[in-house]
């Protein structure tokens, strides 16, 4: 199907405002390349469920499509109107199944070779409507805050090395309360400015207490029935030859939080979803957490793209070698505490560069600190960089600075 | 940048840093090449090597550091203490290409498929199919007349199952490589308890990390395999139960075939750093150094067995590296789907009698160089493959 052949009656399975965005656009669809409409569509069919700030850049980009006139449309989208379909794609109804298509289409276009024409034009899309887009003010700089290494009583490895050219390394950081004061952070900032999603705590092990509202909190722990009910669906659609690696991602990609025990009601239904892609959608979050530390924080600040995240990691299970599986097959896994630490420290880094990628970086603070001991890494306009401090401080101090 | 010029223009670098630097200051050029920016000619020119008489009955061993491994944890400046090996025992013996682009599908199956053809592969990464072009294996067995057990290929299980032999006309059809799966054979040599308890040691395929399909082809098979190895089932998982890795008893099963068969054309290709695709970045980095160890050990094996002492070329290169870090479209080292420069430009390193050693090539060549450069080595004719024949180490 072609793009200019769509129909409102072709949207009926979308979600209500998914079909609501989509048929009063239709004309603009129209119009569009069919080498792009399905992406948009991939986006589109989520409406529902996704977070203001996502919903806000959809608009936004309907909103901008919208504006061009059909000459300066058609030479946006000369790169995408350039690509080229297999026959089988032809016939795909990618408006059912966006997703899907995207897939397929990803799949033809690196077999085909188109893989960096197609690459070249969704950069200059992005970087189009990126320009387009009037840039509002944030009521706070960002503040992102991870959390490394609980668990470790002593370690050689050099924390924050990629860091530490962006900020000051503080080598005295007086860790009591540590973790109490930096949740407080949080829930102060929440207090000062409350945005829905705004405000969020991620931790690898089980959440602690927020003493306040306005703070979205997923953890590693309180998901564990949903990651055990999911783990339990794959291995049932494996076993029932569910036809390969793709077939079992598009069951994934389709799965509903009520499917994995996770609530389906309205007003959850947003963090449900969120969620559910987490494990549905990332890539390893099922088997450690601190592969779900770094993904949500990830995945939060690029969809949510809150003001204050806190991400605080935790030992996550070790990998076995096989005569210690062998000897001790009933055993539960191990964790690998010095392991993790270098995941997260990794995954510390990930979440600034991720940070960094958001509007207001240049006014944004981060803060790494490694739980229960004396290192910590901030990054700040007010901060220098490349430095070190042996200054004795604590971390409301240091949050404080950050804040100032 | 005074290191660089040394390096690249005499081809004789003086220290494992100024390697390393070479190779990140040739990346760095074809990154400017790649967005359009100048660069300066990085060519070495080679002298002929005639003075160096070429053994007979040469053998040639290809290890691919497979799994996909960045230059930030291997040659960038934080990540040369994860190779030591090659940076003090490998590369000074070896001729080594900086700057080596795989221009095809970033998929582990299909990219070690498109090596071992000299042509850029499309089928999917995940489908049970043979590689359309005929294979290395194949070209070395019909144009020299060379029997079923002169070409091996020891490669993770799942999916590389049908690397060893191309559907091609007047190839395919028993003229490829043998291939071994280790962690298929030992799966099949525990019990159901067993295989349980080994389960996510034994699944490789990284890429869907919770996903094993079980997979038909023309591997060899448990018994075929004692048989060949001249080892018993229980010798072998024994064993097997003392190592540490998937990649380790990969290693443990060339070295067996090495002793046993003598292969003259022996492909391993290691996959352990794939791990990376679970996000782990501890995992992945214990990987790149185990890697870069069992790299090491292969060589010093190939020196110390009669068959290949002193007559064997090896040949080391990624299949193609990984997701850049400043990439919003991927996770960094956690997956290679972005297809941007860095995940497709690696090196590769090639060592043994006749090749020049401590030398760098900083001229950008393919991965389908490869089976070009096998042919002129080993004396056939990849005629459908592309790419050309590397002269530097010719």
């Amino acid at each position: 199907m072609l793009p200019s052949q769509l129909k409102a009656r072709e949207f009926k399975g979308y979600p209500a405002e998914a079909r609501q965005l989509a048929i009063s656009h239709l004309d603009l669809l129209r119009e569009l390349p069919a080498s792009f409409v399905p992406l948009l569509l991939r986006e589109l069919i989520e409406y529902d469920w996704k977070f203001p700030a996502e919903r806000k850049q959809i608009d936004r980009q309907l909103a901008y499509l919208g504006s061009l006139s059909a000459s300066q449309r058609q030479q946006m989208m000369a790169g995408f109107e350039q690509l080229r379909f297999s026959p089988e794609l032809d016939h795909f109804n990618w408006v059912k199944a966006p997703t899907l298509f995207s897939e397929k289409l990803a799949a033809y276009f690196w077999a085909s070779h188109q893989i960096d024409s197609f690459r070249t034009a969704a950069e200059d899309y992005i970087r189009r409507v990126d320009a387009a887009t009037p840039k509002e003010p944030l009521p706070m700089p960002r503040l992102g805050i991870v959390v490394v290494g609980q668990g470790v009583t002593e370690t050689r490895y050099p924390l924050f090395r990629k860091l530490r050219p962006h900020g000051v390394y503080f080598n005295r950081v007086k860790p009591a309360n540590g973790v109490r004061t930096l949740l407080g952070a949080v829930t102060k900032r929440a207090a000062a400015h409350p945005v829905a999603y705004g405000h969020w705590y991620v931790d690898g092990g089980a959440a602690e207490t927020i003493s306040g509202p306005g703070v979205t909190s997923v953890a590693y722990d309180s998901l564990a029935s949903a990651r055990v009910a999911l783990l339990f669906k794959m291995e049932e659609a494996i076993q029932s030859g569910i036809g390969g690696p793709e077939a079992l991602r598009t069951m994934l990609h389709e799965m509903r939080p009520e499917e994995i025990g996770l609530s389906g009601k309205t007003d959850q239904a947003v963090l449900s979803r969120f969620e559910t892609s987490l494990l549905t959608e990332g890539s390893g979050t099922q088997i450690f957490s601190t592969t779900f530390v770094q993904w949500a924080a990830r995945e939060a600040w690029a969809r949510a793209q809150p003001l204050t995240l806190l991400a605080r990691f935790a030992p996550r299970q070790r990998q076995r070698p096989m005569n210690e599986m062998i000897a001790n097959p009933e055993e539960k896994p191990a964790l690998d505490p010095e392991g993790s630490l270098i995941d997260a420290d990794m995954g510390a880094f990930y979440t600034w560069l991720n940070q960094q990628r958001l509007p207001g970086a240049e006014q944004a603070s981060f803060l790494a600190w490694f739980e229960d001991h004396h290192e910590a890494l901030a990054i700040s306009p007010v901060l220098p960089r490349h430095t070190e401090s042996d200054s004795p401080v604590d971390l409301e101090w240091l949050v404080n600075q950050l804040h100032s | 940048m005074a290191i660089r010029r040394r390096v690249l223009l005499t081809g004789n670098p003086q220290t494992p840093r100024e390697i390393a630097e070479a190779i990140s200051w040739s990346r760095r050029d074809f990154l400017r090449l790649a967005t359009g920016a100048s660069v300066g000619s990085a060519l070495l020119s080679f002298a002929p090597l005639k003075a160096l008489a070429l053994p007979r009955s040469r053998k040639v061993v290809v290890v691919t550091f497979g799994g996909g491994a960045r230059d930030e944890e291997t040659f960038m400046p934080d990540g040369q203490e994860n190779i030591p090996h090659l940076l003090t025992e490998l590369i000074p013996q070896s001729t080594f290409f900086t700057q080596v682009v795989n221009r095809g599908i970033l998929g582990h199956y299909v990219a070690t498929a498109s090596l071992a053809t000299g042509v850029y592969e499309t089928f999917n990464n995940f489908a049970e199919v043979p590689p359309d072009h005929p294979t290395v294996f194949e070209y070395y067995r019909k144009d020299l007349n060379r029997p079923a057990t002169d070409a091996w290929v020891v490669a993770p299980s799942n999916g590389f199952n049908r690397i060893g032999e191309s559907d091609a006309r007047s190839y395919g059809n028993g003229l490829g490589a043998g291939v071994i799966l280790p962690k298929r054979l030992l799966s099949a040599a525990l019990s159901s308890g067993g295989r349980v308890q080994y389960a996510h040691l034994l699944r490789d395929n990284y890429e869907t990390p919770l996903y094993t399909p079980e997979v038909k082809g023309s591997e060899i098979d448990l018994r075929q395999l004692s048989g060949i190895l001249k080892m018993s089932v229980d010798d072998f998982t024994a064993h097997a139960r003392t190592l540490s890795s998937p990649d380790e008893l990969s290693v443990y099963v060339a070295r067996q075939l090495m002793r046993q068969l003598a292969p003259s054309l022996l492909w391993i290709t290691l996959h352990d750093m794939d791990v990376a695709h679970a996000g782990a970045y501890s995992l992945y980095i214990e990987a790149i150094q185990r890697t870069d160890r069992l790299c090491a050990e292969i060589w010093k094996t190939l020196q110390s067995e009669p068959e290949y002492a002193g007559k064997t070329t090896m040949f080391v290169l990624p299949d193609f590296g990984r997701d850049s870090d400043n990439d919003s479209g991927g996770n960094g080292f956690q997956h290679h789907r972005t297809g941007d420069p860095l995940s497709r430009t690696t090196w590769m390193m090639v060592m043994g009698p006749g090749i020049r050693e401590n030398a760098v090539v900083g001229r950008r060549v393919q991965s389908l160089d490869l089976v070009p450069t096998l042919g002129s080595l080993l004396g056939f004719s990849p005629q459908r493959a592309e790419g050309k024949p590397l002269t530097e180490v010719l």
